[in-house]
């Protein structure tokens, strides 16, 4: 190493001696360089202070300029550049793919950079003899070279054309060649160069390979950069490949790209290594903002990482929910409140006379009504005016756009996680490698508790002894009738369990619609809240009830498990629709009712005017009564809204009472009447609770389908529910850790994530369902809410279009939304996902056939290698009958035993099968063995041994070199 | 986050971020842990920091590892000398391949090294052994530990000779279901 420093040494210090004399010169190139352009000279005084930094860059700027009089020339001394560089490289290109693999790459490129430095040492010497040997060498490589002519011609240009073109190329050529020193020399006189520069014209001429080659090499180094993190070797071998891989990188990236993509190519590079930083930069911003990292470090040591996986999830969902709070609250709940009418201004925005006393009532707000319904919480508080403020904010469309908005990015976020978690999956079946999974993945590295790895072991244990006895009685028979009656038994319970929520559910909100009709004042609490309180009971409830009827079916606990989900999913499913049909009823029952108001309405307008605007009925004036007083429809919107906001805050308290009682006191009373009770309360019965997974989380799906089928008619409803998942995330955080044990079944984490992924893209399909039917196909009520007076919330869609937009537009969008081109492009759509699914479809069948070709070679090898041990054992055995049979064919002599030798050495037989028997007969005394082998003149595919002995043994010796052939061909 | 430019350089940072999947964050935490774990062995500015090198046993208590039944092992593999030391390059080094953004494959290698008990780069019949008894805590009888064994040779042993290789270990292990989401610790 010391010599090579010596050397690079030398080589800047020549460079930084021409750089000293063309300095001198260099003020004035630039004074001639005025002569000749005065734009040339800007750019280069322009570039000068970069250049210092960026040799790449600062040639590719040079050369470009060069470019209008001479590119070929250029081209051509460009690539002769690069195949001075290249011309040492490809001495070592060979070895340097093996120099990846190799640690010590580091000499190689050191000689890389030492072959450099020599060479730059005599170009700027220059001495004669130097001279001569270059030119011969390019005559060489002329004929190497594309063509001699051009080359010959690029040269007399060169000399005939102005200075400065050379200078600049020079320049930057020399830049290249002498690697450090050179960094300092940006600003080189054009004279001086010029008088090296031919010499370096002359000295390469470089092929498109070469480049190829070394753009190629640049890449697999920065490929060896990017997947160094995953590169199974110690730190400081690491660190030192990464260091010499970025310095080759940087010492080669420049010299890429070639003519007029050069400088789009130095561009390009430079913009990826900006892009990258900024990518690392906001990596590290965007794992900084992740919260709850170390609650749930801590949740994962102690109860593993299934239930861990419920607080990610709720993670992931709050993440979700507060992209959704930032859509209605940033685009229509802000503009709204700031620039919106006032309270108070228009009937839509006034509390009714008739509530104004109750309006503040906590009853009424905790209710969602009164003010808390005339505030921007509620769709019907929305005025109709297209833009407001002095911004002219189109609220209407923001709203409509808002609304759907909400829902495609859901559905961009579920999918795109349902992808990259079906990408992680290996996707193996569960046969295959039973034992070896149970061995190597059971162990939880995450568990960092005493007590939750105490349970592990026992959990790891009881699986190890249940297959093992699976394995041994390999299934044992109970009686099937028996056990088909009791499920089909247990099934029709849980049908009649599902229908008869699915009813109470029906019931009890057409009865509410009775007490809403005849006025809720007469009615208690209870009444009031009916609706949600039979489905949060139900939903707290009935899946107990599951939970004792699933021990009849006698399932395996997996299987049971997803029993037990299906039958979650299906009963808050069919409350959840029961529940939106009945708010579908309780809507037509609206519309009508608006119907007749409406009709009143005018009658009481005709009225007012006529009292005090007689005769002036064509020009409407404003009208000049109090707001508050002014009748007023029914407003649909709002009431599904305020549902939705109601039945998710019930949920909320549901799920706290539900914690609260149902694992805090449980754990109170467990850990301190257990000192004065009769039987250990702590293992007996009560217990401590378990965190109970599935129930949670399927909890959270639904709550966040309500909250997609409420935003739109409720634009508060994702603040709420970010509310919501804080205080859950927080409470449960506590909850579990002082409350709850560790699970004594094994849960599997990790196959149970698409599970819930899945379920969660169903409900948010059945979830817009509902809320899109209602956009599409119900008109908007006449006096509340943003789409007010229009046939179809939609239209504000075409209304944008006729207003804001210029013609052609229009004209493009409804010509792009002609049914013809719609139905061509669903059609395209269908046929595309036919065609992937039959890729994907055969792809399966290939990896299927695949595991199959695996599985036979791996049988086939287990099978080659015990027939070798067989025919081993029994060779062996062979000789020893021999040794007690033969004894008096001792004296047959050693001839024989050699020739057989060598005969045995001919045949081209199996090895492992070859070897054993050979030992075998060192083993045994040498002239037995001529016995047992004669010596044969017969080919040596045949057996040997065949003729003379007869016997089973030497059959079955002879076996295993049977299949050798076939198997070569399989 | 003060007392990041004392400890490292910007430039050390992000080497260490190519070479590991950590995030600033992350190393920042991990040398804290570090730190913390024999704060009279480390000067605060640690510019030879290679020197410095604190002993398994205080490792084994940190709380990530404590539980583990593979501990001992899995530090003798992540670090390089004899004498039963780890340096912080080596430290982190194990909490890249442990943590949970690492490559398959990489986790395989490492996890193929771990369960390698006797170090012959083979998974064979007494490593297996050894491992069933750390993780039922010697619960099983000789003749089911000996079903066990035999089974998974039979099963994950694709050539046939009676010892799992890296290969059929990788092939293995990467179709396991959990294997990613068991094997790493978070730090």
């Amino acid at each position: 190493m010391p010599r090579h420093e010596k050397l690079i040494a030398k080589a800047s210090d020549v460079s930084i001696e021409v750089d000293n004399e063309e300095s001198i010169d260099e003020e004035q190139d630039e004074e001639t360089d005025n002569d000749d352009s005065d734009v040339e000279s800007e750019d280069i005084k322009k570039t000068a202070p970069r250049n210092r930094k960026e040799n790449g860059k600062k040639k590719t700027k040079h050369e470009s300029e060069d470019e209008s009089d001479s590119s070929e020339d250029e081209k051509k001394a460009k690539s002769r550049k690069k195949n001075m560089k290249s011309k040492n490289k490809v001495t070592e290109e060979s070895n340097d793919d093996e120099s990846e693999k190799e640690t010590n790459k580091n000499r190689k490129d050191g000689r890389n950079i030492k072959s450099k430095k020599k060479y730059s040492d005599d170009n700027s010497n220059g001495d004669e003899a130097a001279n001569k040997r270059r030119k011969e060498k390019r005559g060489k490589k002329q004929a190497d070279s594309d063509s001699e002519e051009e080359d010959n011609r690029a040269k007399d240009k060169k000399k005939a054309k102005n200075a400065k073109a050379k200078g600049g190329k020079t320049r930057g050529k020399q830049k290249k060649v002498e690697e450090k020193g050179v960094s300092r020399t940006k600003n080189k006189g054009q004279h001086s160069t010029g008088s090296s520069e031919e010499k370096s014209d002359e000295e390469e001429v470089i092929t498109e390979e070469d480049m190829d080659k070394l753009k190629e090499e640049v890449e697999e180094k920065k490929k060896l950069i990017a997947t160094l993190r995953n590169k199974p070797s110690p730190m400081k071998q690491k660190l030192q490949l990464l260091k010499e891989a970025q310095e080759f990188v940087e010492k080669f990236e420049g010299a890429l790209g070639k003519g007029k993509g050069k400088r789009f190519y130095v561009y390009k590079v430079m913009m990826t290594k900006k892009w990258m930083k900024f990518q690392r930069d906001f990596e590290n911003f965007k794992t900084a903002c992740i919260p709850w990292e170390m609650k749930i470090k801590e949740i994962e040591s102690h109860f593993g990482s299934s239930v861990a996986s419920y607080f990610i999830f709720l993670r992931w969902i709050y993440g979700i929910n507060m992209v959704l709070f930032g859509l209605t609250f940033g685009l229509v709940m802000i503009p709204e409140a700031l620039m919106g009418k006032p309270y108070g201004s228009i009937p839509r925005k006034t509390v009714p006379k008739n509530e104004q006393h109750s309006a503040m009532n906590f009853a009424t707000l905790w209710d969602f009504g009164g003010y808390a319904q005339y505030s921007v919480l509620f769709y019907g508080y929305y005025n109709h005016q297209r833009s407001i403020g002095w911004l002219k904010y189109r609220l209407p469309l923001s709203y409509f756009l808002v609304g759907i908005g909400i829902i495609g990015y859901s559905f961009m976020v579920v999918i795109r996680t349902m992808a990259s978690n079906a990408n992680e999956e290996g996707g193996g079946d569960d046969t295959s490698f039973n034992f070896s999974w149970k061995l190597f993945t059971s162990w939880d590295y995450l568990i960092g508790n005493a007590e939750t790895a105490d349970n592990k072991f026992a959990s790891i244990t009881t699986s190890f002894k249940e297959s093992i006895l699976e394995e041994q009685e390999n299934r044992k028979e109970g009686n099937i009738h028996l056990t088909r009656f009791l499920r089909v038994l247990a099934n029709f319970l849980v049908l009649l369990t599902l229908a008869g929520s699915g009813y109470l559910i029906f019931y009890v909100v057409r009865r509410s619609q009775k007490f809403a009709q005849q006025g809720l004042e007469d009615y208690g609490w209870w009444e009031r809240n009916e609706v949600n309180m039979v489905m949060s009971l139900l939903g707290m409830f009935c899946p107990m009830l599951f939970d004792i009827i699933s021990p009849l079916e006698n399932y395996h606990p997996r299987i049971a498990l997803q029993w037990q989900l299906g039958r979650i999913f299906a009963l808050f499913l069919g409350n959840l629709y029961t529940f939106i049909i009945a708010l579908l009823d309780e809507i037509n029952l609206k519309l009508e009712e608006e119907k007749i108001i409406r009709y009143n309405i005018t009658i009481w307008e005709n009225s007012l005017y006529n009292g005090t605007w007689l005769g002036n009925s064509s020009t409407r004036p404003p009208l000049d009564v109090d707001p508050a007083i002014v009748p007023r429809g029914p407003c649909w919107e709002t009431m599904v809204g305020q549902e939705f906001v109601r039945l998710t805050v019930s949920d909320t308290l549901t799920t706290v009472i539900t914690i609260l009682v149902g694992d805090f006191f449980r754990a109170v009373f467990v850990r301190f009447i257990n000192y004065c009770w009769c039987w250990d309360l702590e293992y007996g019965f009560p217990s401590y609770g378990e965190f109970d997974i599935s129930g949670n989380v399927l909890g959270l799906i639904f709550n966040q389908g309500m909250i997609w089928m409420g935003a739109f008619y409720a634009p508060c409803l994702p603040a709420i529910n970010v509310l919501r998942l804080l205080a859950s995330m927080y409470l449960q955080c506590w909850a579990v850790m002082c409350t709850n044990v560790p699970h004594e079944r094994v849960f599997k984490a990790s196959r149970s994530n698409n599970f819930y992924m899945a379920m969660l893209l169903i409900i948010l399909f059945l979830s817009t369902l509902p809320a899109v039917y209602t956009i599409v196909s119900i008109p908007p009520s006449f006096d509340c809410g943003p789409f007010s007076g229009k046939y179809r919330m939609f239209d504000v869609i075409q209304e944008t279009l006729d207003n804001d937009f210029p013609a052609w537009f229009a004209k493009v969008f409804s010509a792009a939304t002609n049914p013809g081109l719609i139905l061509s492009f669903i059609l395209l759509m269908v046929l595309a996902i036919y065609y992937l699914q039959t890729t994907s479809k055969s792809y399966k069948a290939a990896n299927l056939e695949l595991k199959k070709k695996l599985q036979n070679q791996s049988e086939e090898n287990k099978k080659k290698s015990k027939k070798n041990a067989d025919a081993a054992a029994n060779q062996m055995e062979q000789m020893q009958n021999s040794m007690k049979n033969d004894t008096t064919r001792a004296t047959v002599g050693q001839v024989d035993n050699i020739r057989n030798a060598i005969h045995s050495s001919n045949q081209p037989s199996n090895p492992s099968a070859c070897l054993p028997s050979d030992r075998g007969m060192r083993l045994v005394a040498p002239p037995r063995v001529a016995v047992t082998r004669p010596p044969r003149p017969r080919n040596p595919g045949q057996l040997p041994g065949q003729p003379r002995y007869p016997g089973p043994q030497q059959y079955y010796g002879a076996r295993p070199r049977m299949p050798r052939g076939g198997a070569a061909y399989r | 986050m003060g007392n990041k430019q004392s400890v490292f350089t910007e430039e050390q940072l992000d080497e260490y971020q190519d070479c590991t999947v950590f995030t600033k964050k992350d190393i920042m935490r991990l040398y804290q842990r570090f730190h913390a774990l024999a704060l009279q062995n480390i000067p605060c500015h640690c510019n030879n920091r290679e020197d410095i090198k604190i002993p398994l046993q205080l490792i084994t208590e940190m709380p990530e590892l404590k539980e583990n039944p593979f501990h001992q092992k899995i530090l003798q593999v992540f670090s390089e000398d004899d004498q039963g030391f780890m340096t912080f390059n080596e430290f982190l080094n194990m909490f890249s391949a442990l943590s949970n953004l690492a490559s398959n494959n990489l986790k395989a290698y490492y996890a193929f090294k771990i369960y390698d008990f006797n170090s012959d780069n083979f998974i064979c019949q007494s490593d297996l052994e050894v491992m069933l008894n750390k993780l039922t805590n010697k619960e099983l009888s000789d003749e089911e530990i000996q079903l066990v064994c035999s089974k998974i040779m039979e099963e994950g042993d694709l050539d046939g000779d009676g010892r799992l290789s890296l290969a059929d270990f990788e092939y293995m292990i990467t179709r396991a279901p959990d294997f990613v989401s068991t094997f790493h610790i978070r730090i």
